[in-house]
Formats: C-alpha cells, structure tokens, sequence
C-alpha cells in the first residue's frame, strides 16, 4: 500500500473547483513535485495536506490513518513555507527546536538533534543568530533545519525556493535534492518551475485547473506529454503540420524543411533559433559545440526523426 | 465559526453604543428641549433654540467669525505647510527625520502650553513679535495681537500646521520621483516642473490636509479660548459660555450640533469634489 | 534626489522657527527670576518650578492626569486587540463600517464629545467622576490605540502561527510564544500614543471636570484664563519637557514617523 494517498480530493469555492477529484499515492521516500501554474490548485493540494485548508470532499491517509480527522498540530508533517515563516523573536536554535519542544523532548536531546539539524543544512555556527541577520538562502535552510528535525513523516515543501535568486537556486536544489537523500523522508514540493520540478523529483504531477494532466517520472512526462498543456509547460515545443517536436531534436541539414533564420541568440551552453518556415515560426535549440553556426538570415533546412 | 470577527469586535461596539451614539443622540434631543433660568432644563420638544441659533444676528456673527478664522487658518497652513513638507520631502536622512520629527513632534505636546507661548509672544508691548516688527521696521507702534482675530489665526495656523504639512508629506511619498527626472530631461525648467507636475499630483493631498485643518479650526476651543479671552467668540467658545456660565444647556447643546452639521457637510462635499475631481488621476 | 537650494533652505529655518518659537518660549520664561513675565531675560532663576510646590492643585491635577491616561489607555489597548485582530484576519460583512466607526471619534470635534459627556454623565450620575472622565478619554484615545495595534496584527504574517501550528503548538501555546510577542510592540507604542493623547486632552475634559477631578491640561487652561504668570509657564515646561522625553522613548521603541505617518522616512532615497 501506498504511504500517503490522496483520493478524489475536491475543494470548491462555490461554484470553482479548486482542486478537482485528485488521486495521488506517494511511495515512502519518494519524491513527488506539484507543478503548475499559478490558481492549477498545487497550493490548494498541500494546504489540505497540511491541514489548514478542509476539503470539499475526498481522503488523504497517511499510512493506515485518516490524515483529515486528525488536527493540524497532531499531524506530524514538516512544513516549510514560501515565506520561511521563521519565529523573528527567536534565534535559530530556539525555531529550529520548536517542534522538539512541542513533542516534550527533553532539553539536552533537544541540544543535539537542533545541532545535527542545523549541520545538515550547514549552518551549524549561526545556532544563535536572528532570522533578520540572515540572508533569504540562509532563512531557507532555517526552514529546512526546523521542518526536518522532528523527524516528519512527510515533507511538504511550497514554492521554498521562489524567493531566490536564479545563481542561489541552482545551488539549493542541488543540496535540497542531496539533503533529501540523506534523509530519506517523503516529500512533496509545490513549484511553478518546471525544470526544478523536472530536476528534484522522481515523479512529477503536472496540475491545470485543479487536475492532474499527468503523473510520472520527469523524464517520461517529458519525452511523452499525455497533453498538450504538458507538452506546453514542460519545456519548449513546436507544433508543426500537427505534429510536437522539442527544439533540441530538430538539426540543421542538407535537406528537409525550408527556412530562414530571424533571430538567434546565444544562451551559453546552447544556441537558441527561431525559424521562420513554411508551417509558421520553428524554435531550435543546438548544444554548442563549437562548431559554425547558421547566422541571422540565412537560409537553412530543418530535419528531425519521425518528420513526414 | 463566521462568529468569531463579530464576538471580538464586542468589547468595542459596547463601548461606542454605549458610550457614544447615545450621548451624541442625547446631545442632539437636548437642542430641542425648553430652558429657563429658574426651571432649568426642561424635557420637551420645541424649536426656539434652533430659531435663536439660525435666526438671531449674533449667532450668525458668531459663526461668520468661526469659519472666517478656520478659513484663514487653512489658507496660512496650505501656502505655507505645503513648501515646507516638499522642502523636507528633498532633505537626505538624517536631517529628514530630524526635521520631521521637530515639526510633527509639537502635535504631541500639550496646545495649552502651545497657545502659551502665543500668549507670550503677542503680549501686550513686550511681545516678541511686535519687537521683532518694529526691529526689523515693518512697523512703526505695536501692533495688538492678542485678543484679536490675527492673533487667534495666527497661534491655530501654528497649532495646526503640523497636520497639512503630514497630510502633504504623505502624498509627495506616492509620487515616482522619476517622473521629476523624466520632465527635466525633456527639458522643463525647476518652476515648471514645479507647477506643472509636482503641484498638480500634491494637491489632494493639500485639499485633504485643508479639510482636517479647515474642521479642527472651527471646532478649537482652547487657542481661541485664551487667545481671544472672554469677548472675541467663536462657536466653541460660545458654546462653553452657555453650558459653564449661563447653564442654557439647550441653547449650548444647539450651537454645538449645528457646528457638528456643518462640519460634516462641509467635509462630505470637500471630499467628494476632491475625489470626482482627481478619480481619474489616481484610479 | 536633487538637493535644496539655498532660498529653500532659509524658507525653512523660518519655518522652523515659526514651530519651534512659541515652545521655547515658553521655556525660556519659566526660568525667569522676576515675578511678572519678563522677557528675554538675562539671569535665569529655578524659583517658579520650586514655586509649583506651592500649588497643590497643580501637583494633584498632574497625578491625576498619569494615572487617567495610563488606565484610559491600558483599557483602550485591551479593547482594540480583538477588534484589531478580527479586522486584520477576517473577511466580514461590516467590516469597513465597524473601522470606520471605531475610528470616528478623530472626526468628531472635541467640543461637541464633551457636551455629550457632559449631557450623559450628568443624567446617569457620573457627572464630574473620574470614572466618567476615564470613560471619555477611552473614547477619544481608542483610534489611536486601534490604528497602532492594527498595524501590528496586519503585520503578523499568518503562515508563522500556521508553522507553529504545524510544529505540534496547541491554540494557546501558539497565542502565548507567538502572536502575543510579535505584536506586543504595537500594543505598547498604541499604549504610549493613547497616553499622550489623553495627557494633553483639554476641550473636552474642561467640559465633563468638576473642580476636585481637574486634569493637569484643564487646570493650567484655567488659570490662564485669569492670568498668565510665570507659574503656569514652568508648569508647561515641565509638561512640555516629559512630552519630549516620551517622544524621544517612542521614536527610538517604534520610530516616530511610522507612528504619526505609518511608515518611515526612507533610507536615503
């Protein structure tokens, strides 16, 4: 049996389905993202997960417990918010051992669990700090330390990594995805980034409108939209004479589909082109590999597998 | 559950039920009761106060006086409050939230020993101001201040000050001090940029700080009080005659609701032609 | 941020002066050696605030003033809390009235509360009590103490008592170690903001204080009335000296212009 099951999960606000009969069943230890864009209901979802939103109708059982009939406070879930929500009135061992100290653990053993949290997420020397000397990267890992330590069933994560910025980002997701690991606790993360969502998790559940689209690992999804909203939002696409193909399948050859270049753009590690065709505009993307490019203007032919 | 906003706010809507509409509803019965010197207060309904109040000359002195001074008290703030609030709109910290602090702060000191100073200053021939005049040769005798309309306009333009210059302050804080920039590089000069773009947005904000100055003015009672001494009324201080000395609680109570009255129409109109006139500035 | 010139610059020393000269003078004078108001002077003498413990009627009215504003605005205080945080947290039918009815005792003229007060407590007997005076500068004080302890509690971010929540606090744990501390800084700075007020209070308390529950402010305005002396001047040098103490306690607790504009000055724009 699955470890944290959602079952037709509904919430309306009057006539608006904010989250629409969602089935979900996470594996112990998995790693699931909610992606979407924004009003999809991944929030609405993990809210009700939480326990401060009640749904319309619908189940969430936690192993063999029926989360909904238990309190927020009892649930037992490690929680880390878009905005940290750290305690500003109290230092970093005091918000990191909240939880500790609501559970009754004792104040030495309370010590060392806030030390070790705090050395997983490598901010052992900063145990006396105040969230405001901190920065947004540092208050993160706060929220990590103070989510983790009470050693949560589940692990819900909303959009922790959106107040960032790009160069921080890239960082966190390697050490979130690391810490993770290490830890081995179920987690679920809502996020509007389709490639943090692609990096982190082992499947992803792609939300429009309060359903899910598809559910699947990353790469599956990716390759093998079930719709064209998944094809759309996980990564860039092209429709040409009906058919979907992702730019970086398409290659510049002798003979295929005619067209000229209108703009090209660097992007380091690849080229990015858009092509003006017979079947509308083409977007390209070519791994830079140090060879000559096609420049603006010129006039190229678009080849790629499966092409009629 | 949906209870829970309207069980907190108890406590307050007890307290304002109770210890406001009512007096005020009872204050507004009581212009229309009877008085007479040997029977007191009398509990009926009848209109002689309100006929005395809006018929009798003095009574229309009265109020002449009490919004002619509001008006010069809100025509004084608003020249003069409004470049000082643009000045120290200007200024780099610290010396802005000193100065600040410095012409705001006097809102918080006590207006009796406020209107004081004003009582020192205009004091008969030793007043600073009039030496400071002669000093400076504007004029020639002493000029009187105290018991005088000038002076009861002068010392509430002072008292009151503070609150068009916060009024003032608080809207040149939503402009995009871009803008200013934009018009100098499409090469308007200081005056114009001046005139044409800063004052034009500023002034709700100056219409608003004159509507609070223009309604606390007419309703003071303290500065006119010492300033203007016992012959020069206005409204409130008629008001206090006729509750304090005369006992003609009826007569007082309508002086005072017909201030009331034409406070709140003069505000309610000032604040819809503010609105109408900027809606479209500031949607 | 272009600088001022220096024409603006004068324009507001003057203006400076112009706030400014009425309360120095008035600290000037009390320190005259005369007996009559003389002024300027060149001998300073501490006569007329030893001269204040002659008077009696000032020292009670200054005590009773202390203890009516800090016990107007304790009450105050602890009425606005729920109503603040019921208007910061809920959506309610009403909620936009009930503010601005809470509020409007800043749009009534003080004049006119008075006369009510007055009219009231004569006819239910509290007339000249200083429960009744308590009950009016309540009134008068509220919006103050309202406006501060509603900035705080719209300030609270939820999602920290949701993290409290969720890290096992019970309600009243999560009242107690987390709301309460996070807004209690509003609670005293809308404490402190209502204690001035009532302190300086004076239209309407001259209305609704008989002769033995005078306040300082009504007592020095009576005086007044009959002269003006040295006397009442270091009586308002020393109101006006424990004002500024207490704004300089407030800027540095809260900082004075969010508390009269709602929000600070800028760091350099």
């Amino acid at each position: 049996m699955a470890f944290l099951e959602l079952e037709r999960l509904t919430k309306s606000f009057g006539t608006h389905n904010a989250v629409d009969g969602l089935t979900l069943s996470v594996e112990q230890g998995e790693f699931v993202a909610l992606l979407g864009p924004s009003g999809c209901g991944k929030t609405t979802t993990l809210q009700m997960i939480a326990g401060f939103v009640e749904p319309t109708s619908g189940a969430i059982r936690l192993g063999d417990k029926d989360l909904l009939a238990i309190k927020p406070a009892k649930r037992g879930l490690g929680i880390v918010f878009q905005s940290y929500a750290l305690f500003p009135h109290m230092t970093v061992a005091e918000n990191v051992g909240f939880g500790l100290e609501m559970q009754g653990v004792a104040a030495a053993e309370r010590r060392t669990r806030v030390g070790e949290a705090l050395e997983l997420v490598g901010l052992g020397a900063f145990a006396s700090r105040f969230p405001r000397q901190m920065s947004g990267g540092q208050q993160q890992r706060v929220a990590l330390a103070r989510a983790l330590v009470i050693r949560p069933q589940v692990l819900l994560l909303d959009e922790p990594l959106s107040n960032l910025d790009a160069k921080l980002r890239e960082g966190m997701q390697i050490e979130l995805r690391q810490i993770q690991r290490t830890v081995g606790t179920t987690t679920i993360l809502v996020t509007h980034d389709q490639a943090e969502a692609m990096a982190l998790s082992d499947r992803i559940v792609v939300m429009n409108q309060g359903k899910a689209e598809q559910i699947g690992p990353p790469h599956e999804a990716y390759e093998r939209p079930a719709t064209p909203f998944v094809a759309n939002f996980l990564g860039k696409t092209n429709l040409v004479n009906g058919a979907s193909v992702r730019p970086e399948r398409i290659s510049f050859a002798a003979a295929g589909l005619a067209g000229t270049v209108r703009t090209r753009i660097f992007q380091g590690n690849h080229w990015l082109y858009q092509v003006d065709t017979a079947s509308g505009l083409v977007t390209v993307i070519r791994q830079n590999s140090g060879e000559a490019m096609p420049g603006e203007g010129d006039a190229v032919h678009l080849a790629w597998e499966g092409r009629a | 559950m949906r209870a829970a906003p309207y069980l907190l706010c108890v406590p307050a809507l007890v307290l304002f039920a109770g210890v406001v509409i009512v007096p005020l509803v009872m204050t507004v019965l009581l212009s229309f009761h009877d008085w007479g010197q040997y029977k007191g207060i009398e509990p009926v309904f009848i209109l002689k106060n309100w006929q005395e109040v809006l018929g009798d000359s003095y009574f229309h002195e009265m109020f002449a006086r009490t919004f002619r001074i509001a008006f010069f008290v809100t025509l004084l703030a608003a020249v003069f409050g409004a470049p000082e609030a643009y000045i120290l709109n200007r200024m780099r910290s610290p010396w802005r939230g000193i100065f600040l602090l410095v012409i705001l702060g006097p809102l918080l000191i006590s207006v009796v020993a406020r209107t004081l100073g004003w009582a020192l200053l205009f004091g008969g021939n030793s007043g600073l101001v009039n030496k400071a005049l002669m000093g400076m040769g504007l004029i020639s005798a002493p000029l009187p201040f105290m018991f005088t309309e000038t002076g009861i306009v002068v010392a509430l333009a002072h008292v009151l000050m503070p609150y068009m210059v916060l009024a003032v302050w608080a809207s040149l804080q939503r402009l995009d001090p871009q803008v200013e920039n934009a018009a100098v590089a499409l090469g308007a000069g200081p005056f114009t940029v001046l005139r044409r773009i800063v004052l034009p947005q500023v002034m709700p904000g100056i219409l608003s700080g004159a509507v609070i100055v223009f309604a606390l003015a007419a309703s003071a009672f303290a500065t006119p009080a010492i300033i203007g001494g016992r012959r020069l009324k206005v409204a409130s201080t008629l008001a206090y005659d006729e509750f304090l000395n005369t006992l003609n609680w009826p007569l007082g109570a309508a002086v005072a609701v017909l201030l009331l009255l034409a406070l709140i129409a003069i505000v309610w109109g000032a604040n819809r032609l503010v609105e109408r006139r900027y809606a479209q500035v500031f949607a | 941020m272009s600088r001022n010139g220096p024409i603006a610059l004068a324009y507001h020393a003057l203006f400076v002066a112009f706030m400014l000269a009425p309360i120095l003078v008035v600290c000037f004078v009390a320190f005259t050696p005369e007996g009559y108001l003389s002024f300027p002077t060149d001998r300073w003498s501490l006569r007329w605030f030893y001269a204040i413990a002659q008077y009696p009627e000032f020292i009670s009215a200054f005590w009773r003033s202390l203890w009516l504003g800090a016990i107007s605005s304790a009450i105050a205080v602890g009425i606005s809390v729920p109503a603040a945080l019921a208007i910061a947290r809920y959506r309610f039918r009403g909620r936009e009235a009930l503010t601005a009815l809470f509020m409007s005792p800043l749009m009534i003229p003080h004049l006119v509360l008075g006369i009510a007060f007055l009219r009231f407590f004569t006819e239910i007997g509290l007339g000249g009590t200083f429960a009744g005076l308590v009950l009016s500068h309540i009134v008068v004080v509220l919006p103050f103490a309202l406006r501060l302890t509603l900035a705080s509690a719209v300030g609270l971010d939820r999602s920290i008592e949701h993290a409290a929540v969720s890290l096992g606090a019970s309600e009243s744990v999560v009242l107690r170690r987390i709301t309460l501390p996070l807004v209690l800084p509003g609670l005293v700075s809308g404490w402190a903001l209502a204690f001035i007020n009532s302190f300086d209070e004076v239209t309407m308390t001259v209305f609704i204080a008989a002769p033995g529950t005078e306040t300082l402010p009504v007592r020095m305005f009576l005086y007044i009335q009959d002269n003006i002396d040295p006397l009442v001047t270091s009586v308002s040098a020393c109101v006006i000296a424990i004002t500024v103490l207490a704004l300089l306690v407030l800027d540095r607790a809260f900082g004075l212009e969010r508390l009269l504009i709602g929000r600070s000055a800028g760091h350099g724009r």
